[in-house]
């Protein structure tokens, strides 16, 4: 059984085709360890009697051509699962469930996938060291108390625990490559418009995007290809030719040309992550790629610009929480009251800040000043990024600015907290796909991320460059299992 | 620029989120903070930039209007907060 939990997706899913393994033998391995793994508060909602059931059904007749043949996943809660509680993390959704499925999921049980249930996350995916959920703090597998990242933390140590042989998350400023950088996993931000968002609680719209999170990168190109397509449900969707990602794979990556881009030499990085970075230059350039400097010239002010541009869609996003038709409700003496302790009780601190800021920069007289500015800076990040393609094809920087830190270490601070985004953030705002790959540990051996940066639509470079680099690095987390009761 | 007390609970009534002195306060320290980060876009010109308002920054694809789902009303009423098979309900609105 023990065996079956250290499979890579890919392999676990040559080993069902090939009937070495049944779907419920691997749906029974992953729910008893799940079972002894509480501690780490992954999971928000499990539907394991469900999961056995739906196996136990694969193995009697079920399609062993599907790309997820009896697979059992779980996925964070922000993904609407017909029929079984969705909560996004938040009291204000604790008792909703949902009549519909979201797209992407839809995807993934159409391919054969089973869902084992939804993985906790931060409040509406605001956050990035999963302590803002409603249901508890989670806890990364790579050291005891700390951070598994956010918002994305509940799939991201779920994975690294190997709870679920992989799982999708939501991006929104970070959230899934963040959480991927600090648990020592794969993972991938697709290009806005890739994977639909019909489905999935909204956040940020002009900035969400799921994608997937996985133990290496054949696994996300795996996953790619089965939630990576156009839907009419979603007004956002693109309509581009996808590639066969997973088939396409190649680790020839000669001649391909790298950007380094200086702005993302911050003051006060740590110098393990300044010779991370370094690394993985030397390594493409020994993998025959072109390292070329560049600079991305208003790279500071993405996180500002993202304070304004995601809070403003929260605050209208999140304006349907009522408690008129669905989710928590709480009394009031006239309608007006009874919105506001509905909303004042329903949201968390965390979720109370962002929808104020999003108020105030959409407010009468202040929408020029900070929204109007915000998209406008918007602009001039897409441009740096555009400029700097006209000489490479990919570019390279580190994942976050730190490793991960122990819980309650920034949360009296929210700037502080704001600014592990600070890489990620300025792909999110000009759209483009972007992957974490795990490239190495800190003194802690805690793990630390590489970040490679694409073209919009060129998801298959990507991922054949981290192809590339994955099979050189040989990370391994090594964790010791400390957490199993 | 500083947001005082006065706005913040002028934000909250606009948010249509009750909260009290306390809160208030702490509320003012946090975005006070947030904003003085955020004003760092300041020092950019960007008189001559257009507004990225969307990444594809193509027009809506247009498409019929027409029903595709029907007789759902007991899913859609089955995540009201108030226990009434018919209706949604909310605290009296007209005297």
């Amino acid at each position: 059984m023990s065996d079956i939990i250290n499979l890579t997706l890919s392999v676990l899913i040559d080993k069902i085709k090939k009937k070495e393994l049944s779907s419920q033998e691997i749906t029974s391995a992953y729910i008893a360890r799940a079972e002894k793994s509480k501690d780490l508060n992954t999971y928000i909602t499990t539907d394991f009697e469900n999961a056995i059931e739906k196996a136990k059904k694969f193995d009697e007749k079920g399609n062993f051509d599907y790309k997820l043949p009896g697979v059992p996943l779980a996925v964070k809660d922000l993904f609407c699962t017909n029929n079984l509680k969705t909560t996004a993390g938040s009291k204000i959704l604790s008792n909703f469930i949902p009549s519909y499925e979201s797209t992407v999921t839809q995807h993934l049980w159409d391919e054969g996938a089973i869902l084992l249930g939804k993985l906790n996350c931060d409040e509406f995916a605001m956050g990035s060291s999963n302590e803002t959920s409603f249901f508890g703090n989670v806890e990364s597998p790579v050291g005891k108390k700390v951070v598994p990242g956010g918002s994305s933390g509940g799939s991201a140590s779920a994975l690294a625990a190997k709870l679920t042989p992989a799982t999708i998350g939501t991006d929104t400023g970070g959230s899934i490559r963040q959480p991927a950088s600090f648990t020592g996993t794969v993972g991938l931000k697709p290009t806005y418009g890739s994977c639909s968002r019909y489905g999935i609680v909204a956040f940020a719209s002009s900035l969400d995007q799921a994608g997937p999170m996985t133990q290496d990168v054949s696994d996300a190109a795996l996953m790619l290809d089965v939630i990576s397509k156009y839907d009419t449900k979603d007004s956002t969707s693109v309509n581009f030719k996808r590639g066969d990602y997973f088939k396409s794979l190649s680790s020839n990556i000669k001649g391909k040309k790298i950007g380094i881009p200086k702005e993302y030499r911050v003051d006060g990085m740590p110098k393990e992550i300044e010779s991370l970075w370094q690394d993985g230059i030397t390594l493409l350039k020994k993998l025959g790629a072109k390292i070329i400097d560049i600079s991305l010239p208003h790279t500071k002010y993405a996180l500002p610009a993202y304070y304004i541009v995601a809070p403003a869609e929260a605050s209208s996003n999140l304006a349907r929480y009522d408690g008129v038709k669905y989710g928590y409700r709480s009394e009031g003496e006239n309608l007006i009251s009874m919105y506001e302790n509905t909303r004042s009780e329903g949201f968390g601190d965390e979720v109370k800040r962002r929808i104020m800021i999003g108020t105030y920069v959409l407010s009468s007289g202040y929408y020029d000043a900070y929204y109007l500015k915000a998209q406008k800076i918007r602009r001039l990040i897409k441009n740096d990024f555009d400029e700097a393609y006209k000489s490479v094809d990919a570019l390279l920087t580190p994942s976050t600015p730190s490793s991960a830190f122990k819980i309650g270490d920034k949360t009296d601070d929210p700037v502080s907290m704001y600014l592990n985004d600070i890489f990620t953030v300025p792909v999110n705002l000009s759209g483009l796909p972007a992957i974490s790959i795990p490239a190495g540990k800190d003194k802690n051996n805690y793990p630390l991320g590489l970040q490679l940066i694409g073209k919009a639509f060129e998801e298959q470079n990507l991922l054949n460059i981290s192809y590339s680099m994955e099979k050189e690095l040989n990370f391994k987390n090594n964790l010791q299992d400390w957490w199993i009761e | 620029m500083s947001i005082d007390l006065k706005t913040i609970k002028h934000i909250a009534k606009l948010s249509r989120i009750s909260i009290d002195e306390k809160k208030a306060k702490e509320l003012e320290k946090d975005l006070n903070s947030i904003f003085e980060f955020i004003e760092a876009l300041n020092k950019v010109d960007t008189k001559k930039v257009d507004p990225l308002t969307s990444i594809a920054e193509t027009s809506l694809k247009l498409r019929g209007d027409e029903v595709k789902t029907k007789n759902i009303r007991e899913q859609i009423l089955k995540n009201s907060p108030d226990e009434n098979k018919d209706f949604f309900v909310v605290p009296k609105v007209v005297e």
